[in-house]
């Protein structure tokens, strides 16, 4: 089985978030970069499912070059070989244009990703790229097993789950507890040394999107403490001072 | 749920050393890292109050390739660079000093012998269950009567054809209890050291365990009785004899606690600040008082000279040009260093400083063995005497 992992290269959910150039740009000093934690998911049951049933794994990122190192990661997690698009990932459709265009002659049996990215959660690549293959596009699935072309997942809908049957080939959008974060090993990380990292040009495809500013959500407040025993005042504070009811 | 459970460190870089490691070193830092704090800090508190080594600790070192990482892959090890050994032993001991322990006696003190002094055979029969943990193995030097002064051991062994002949004792053995293979150091009919590899289940072989220790409470520790232990000829370590064999082990695994001492440090120096600035006294957080911030820029100040220390004796080791008393030296300043700031650290969290939700009476009674074991910190001081004046003051 031929599995393709798309990951995306976002700053650790600790990170300090600010932002310059007006708030146009996100102020990336100091920030560190981790595999997308959706996509970290995705990875982990990819390389389960290859080590179940044979296979490779290879994971794909629309980045530049600074994104080098989390894809070394995600070589010493346990995938095969990488490739990666030489791009800014500006918006969604950009980011699925080019996944698309290298998956549609690749012959990928599963492709695979987070459900999200965690940067700007857009939650729209695994769809995307489905209608640019004409593949199905499944999100968020929590549990995922394949037996022989057929995929039984388990997808999460409004208060509840959903169990589907389906034929490979066809996108998932990963979360847990699809399976557990992998620590890469130390042998691991060495023989991601010599594991083969593509880099290819971009296609043509132009972003849907354009971003025009950032915001930070407003400071928190003082926080008022009221006596347990006192919720006469509690409810008069919410009614006149924070008029919620 | 304690305040240990949920495991918050950062680790300080004040100097930006980071700058120096390579985007490899960074990335194992990372997952030792994260290791850590799966597995080890959720429960090194329980484990260390009751006393219990958790045996299963050793498979899981060996998946993620604590054991050994400067050994050659094909041995099992992970072909790593000492900047890399350095750093996964830092992880480990901010974890706790008796995990670290487990993992330099095992990676140090057994596998490097046997890489280093053992045959063929010995590497591929020994090595790779070591390095992923199948086998548990220690390092048999100090005995009752002879601990800073080895030399004088009373361990022999005499040629009997086809096997050797095993008797004496060795005392204050981490991981002893549970092994399955020591290196042991004994001497043989003419009064040289030799290292020989005992494996459990040979007859006359039995390894008590210590009791009642207040320090590496989540380690084990032993003794290793030889009562006319049959071992095979095949099982003698021929590469090198004398007492500079078990020194030349006894370095590497120096190099490590230098190392990991930092760990230690840097654990106790990350809660103090975090604790400073949370904690309120006279309407203030105690990180607002002078004496506090001299207690947290003195920690910072010895942290950062040690890891630029360890830093160019990892580059030293790298080349092999590292001197034993450079060693000494390393070792003995990380782990006086890691002390200190136990116990300042301990201070700033006054009373709730005494408890487990902490870790610094956990790392500061770890460290009181660190500072002993290995060389204690007279006879590294006493190294470095001998290697300035040439006049050798401890014998
Ligand atoms: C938890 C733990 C684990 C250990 N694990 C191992 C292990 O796995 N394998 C192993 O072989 N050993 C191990 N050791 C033993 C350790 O290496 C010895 O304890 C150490 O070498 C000191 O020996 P000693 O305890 O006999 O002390 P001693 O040698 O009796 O020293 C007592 C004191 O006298 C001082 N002293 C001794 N000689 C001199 C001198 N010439 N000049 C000045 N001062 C001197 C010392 O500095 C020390 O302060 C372990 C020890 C501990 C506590």
């Amino acid at each position: 089985m031929k599995i393709l992992v798309c990951i995306t290269h976002v700053p650790d959910t600790t990170a300090k978030i600010s932002f310059t150039d007006d708030n146009t740009k996100f102020n990336s000093d100091g920030v560190q970069y981790i595999i997308g934690p959706y996509d970290d998911y995705a990875l982990a049951r990819a390389v389960e499912l290859k080590e179940a049933s044979g296979g490779t794994v290879t994971v794909l990122n629309v980045g530049t070059s600074e994104t080098e190192p989390t894809i070394r990661k995600a070589l010493a997690i346990g995938a095969d070989d990488a490739i990666r698009i030489d791009a800014e990932p500006t918006d969604s459709y950009f980011v699925a244009e080019q996944i698309a265009n290298h998956a549609k002659d690749a012959g990928y049996d599963l492709i695979m990703m987070g459900r999200e990215s965690i940067d700007f959660n857009g939650g729209m690549v695994h769809g995307m790229v489905g209608e640019l293959l004409g593949l199905p596009a499944i999100s968020p699935v929590m549990k995922l097993d394949i037996e022989g072309q057929t995929a039984k997942l388990a997808r999460e809908i409004e208060g509840g789950k959903e169990y589907l049957e389906l034929d490979l080939p066809f996108i998932a959008g990963c979360q847990e507890p699809i399976a557990e974060w992998k620590i890469p090993n130390m042998r691991g990380i060495m023989s991601a040394r010599s594991k083969k990292l593509e880099v290819l040009a971009p296609s043509d495809a132009s972003e849907a999107v354009k971003l025009q500013q950032y915001e930070l959500p407003p400071a928190k407040g003082d926080v008022k403490m009221i006596d347990a025993d006192n919720v006469g005042e509690l409810v008069k504070l919410l009614k006149n001072e924070a008029k919620v009811i | 749920m304690n305040n240990q459970s949920t495991d918050r460190f950062e680790s300080p870089d004040f100097y930006v050393l980071d700058g120096l490691l390579t985007e490899e070193h960074k990335l194992i830092r990372q997952s030792i890292r994260d290791f850590v704090k799966k597995e080890i800090s959720p429960n090194i508190e329980e484990w260390a109050q009751k006393a219990h080594f958790p045996y299963e600790i050793v498979k899981k070192f060996g998946e993620v390739g604590a054991f050994g990482p400067t050994i050659p892959q094909e041995y099992g090890g992970g072909g790593l660079d000492y900047i890399s050994y350095g750093i996964i032993m830092q992880e480990i001991e901010r974890g706790d000093s008796g995990m670290r322990s487990t993992a330099s006696v095992q990676g140090s003190l057994v596998m490097y012998p046997i890489y280093a002094f053992g045959n063929e055979a010995q590497r591929k029969k020994y090595l790779p269950k070591l390095a992923s943990g199948e086998w548990l193995g220690s390092f048999g030097l100090t005995e009752p009567d002879h601990g800073s002064n080895p030399s004088g051991m009373t361990t022999n062994f005499k040629d009997k054809g086809d096997h050797y002949l095993l008797n004496g004792a060795k005392m204050w053995i981490s991981n002893s209890p549970k092994c399955d293979v020591a290196v042991v150091w004994a001497k043989d009919e003419t009064g040289r050291i030799h290292g020989l590899i005992v494996e459990r289940g040979m007859e006359g072989f039995t390894t008590p365990e210590t009791h009642g220790k207040w320090s590496l409470r989540a380690s084990t520790t032993g003794e290793l009785v030889f009562d006319n232990v049959k071992v095979p000829k095949e099982n003698l370590l021929e590469g090198k004899s004398g007492l500079g064999a078990p020194m030349k082990c006894l370095d590497s695994a120096r190099f490590g606690i230098a190392w990991g001492a930092i760990g230690a440090a840097m654990d106790c120096y990350d809660s103090a600040r975090r604790y400073s600035l949370e904690r309120i006294q006279f309407g203030k957080p105690i990180a607002s008082f002078q004496l506090t911030q001299k207690k947290l820029s003195e920690m910072l100040t010895e942290i950062t000279k040690s890891q630029l220390l360890n830093y160019r004796l990892a580059q030293l080791m790298e080349e092999g040009k590292a001197t034993t008393p450079q060693i000494s030296m390393a070792k003995r300043n990380a782990v006086e260093m890691a002390l200190n700031i136990a116990r300042e650290a301990r201070q700033i969290h006054g009373g709730m400083g005494i408890t487990g939700d902490y870790p610094m009476m956990r790392h500061m009674a770890n460290l009181e063995s660190v500072v002993t074991y290995e060389g204690t910190h007279d006879i590294h001081l006493l190294i470095l005497g001998k290697e300035i004046t040439g006049i050798a003051a401890f014998e």
